[in-house]
């Protein structure tokens, strides 16, 4: 089996970035694109915040269009999800399914996948008045009661999208202030179709048995105090969980499960890179995604360069570079 | 491009072609404007493929065909239901990788 400089996990922006980066630095990257193709930024509409577009950009053309730029240098891709990788032996091994692949770096960019909030009547209604997906599934809601959960950004955003649809928001937050911008928090306070329920917490979703939702009990987070809210359907977005199950044991994480990067890029493994949200949480943006996934090509391509010629070599230098 | 081996399936033709049918059937609930049920396209696609003859994989359009969306509560797209003998046997919400649709198809074939 051919020995690639580089493959890259993940293909959101920084996924894809990297994958520029490292095509155009000739490191010929093979792209392992993953379950959730195309990153967060596939599941949004309008992205208002990404450089260069003056009148915004769709989400999923944005990352076409970066798929494509990648890939007009040279990028590979591969339409699968990685199963398990092996950082204890050198070259690298990364698997799937179906193939495998070693490499003499890996650049992590697996991003994060959205929180639920941990409810049995939760996960018994996903797909069935549940979701976590508002551009997906607020067609079923037309002139229906609805509630999203949640206090950032995301949550607002998907509140103001499900307008277009439900008779009725209601966004449930834990606190009695929104995390969110001040811009987004503007336009969903002026929207007459959203309401607020501050201070409260989901305690569960009515009703499993009928296997549809008919409503949430709130409980108040100062007085205690539980209610009944009638709506059809709820969205979760309540953040987002780093998708680091794959490496655990292998690579260093911080006890939320993010991927620990030190001096750029580099993990606790010499020749394994990680960025995007998979190692950020407190930026969390598309275009800082992007940022650190041309780090990432960065790095990966400086590591790749101070290497030997012959892979045997490699696995006594692994601890000092 | 669908694979010509994935059924359409209708609001009309779904008490023949699933609930009636011999076989186990496979049934890929999407719509155009669902970004993530054009990307498990290309599973479908290869699921009927791969079990040709043994399992009738087909689609329905949720949009074009509400009576069988709502008959079966379908709040949420992709969503895979797995039908045999008429009854739902397997079912899987939002996207999923092709091994974990053939080990739920091999528990009924």
């Amino acid at each position: 089996m051919a020995l690639r400089d580089v493959v890259i996990i993940g293909s959101g922006p920084a996924g894809l970035t990297a994958a520029l980066y490292a095509a155009r630095a000739n490191l010929k990257p093979i792209v392992i694109e993953g379950l959730e193709a195309g990153g967060q930024l596939m599941l949004t509409t309008m992205v208002e915040n990404w450089p260069g577009f003056r009148d915004g950009i769709m989400g999923p053309n944005l990352m076409e269009e970066m798929r494509a730029q990648a890939g007009r240098f040279g990028a590979e891709f591969v339409t699968d999800s990685v199963t398990s990788v092996d950082f204890r032996h050198r070259p690298f091994t990364t698997r799937t399914a179906h193939a495998e692949f070693q490499s003499r770096a890996v650049i992590i960019a697996t991003g994060a996948s959205a929180r639920l909030l941990g409810l049995p009547s939760e996960r018994a209604l996903i797909g069935h008045g549940v979701s976590t997906c508002a551009t997906c599934d607020g067609f079923f809601f037309r002139g229906k009661p609805i509630a999203v959960v949640g206090g950032g950004d995301s949550a607002l955003e998907e509140a103001i999208f499900l307008t277009k649809f439900a008779s009725h928001v209601t966004l449930v937050h834990r606190r009695d202030t929104l995390r969110a911008s001040k811009i987004m928090q503007d336009k969903a306070v002026s929207n007459p179709k959203i309401s607020f329920a501050w201070n409260s917490e989901v305690d569960d979703v009515l009703d499993p048995a009928a296997g549809t939702v008919s409503g949430i009990i709130l409980r108040n987070t100062v007085t205690g105090e539980r209610k009944t809210l009638a709506v059809e359907g709820l969205f979760v977005a309540i953040g987002h969980t780093p998708n680091t199950a794959l490496f655990k044991g292998q690579i260093e994480t911080d006890p939320a499960g993010y991927i620990v990067t030190n001096e750029g890029t580099r993990t606790n493994i010499p020749g394994v890179f990680a960025c995007g949200d998979v190692q950020d949480q407190i930026y969390r943006q598309a275009i800082t995604a992007a940022g650190s996934g041309c780090m990432a090509a960065i790095d990966a391509e400086h590591y790749v360069d101070g290497l030997p010629q012959h892979v045997g070599d490699v696995t006594e230098l692994s601890s000092e570079v | 491009m669908a694979s010509e081996k994935v059924q359409t399936l209708t609001d009309t033709n779904f008490d023949q072609s699933v609930l009636k049918s011999p076989q186990t059937v496979l049934v890929d609930f999407w719509a155009e404007w669902c970004g993530p049920c054009r990307r498990l396209a290309p599973t479908i696609d290869e699921l009927a493929h791969d079990y040709d003859g043994r399992v009738v994989v087909g689609k329905l359009n949720v949009d074009e065909n509400p009576a069988t969306q709502s008959r079966y509560s379908i709040m949420g797209i992709p969503t895979v239901l797995i039908f045999k003998g008429g009854e739902i046997v397997e079912q899987v919400v939002g996207l999923a990788d092709k091994t974990t649709f053939k080990k739920l198809i091999d528990k009924h074939v």
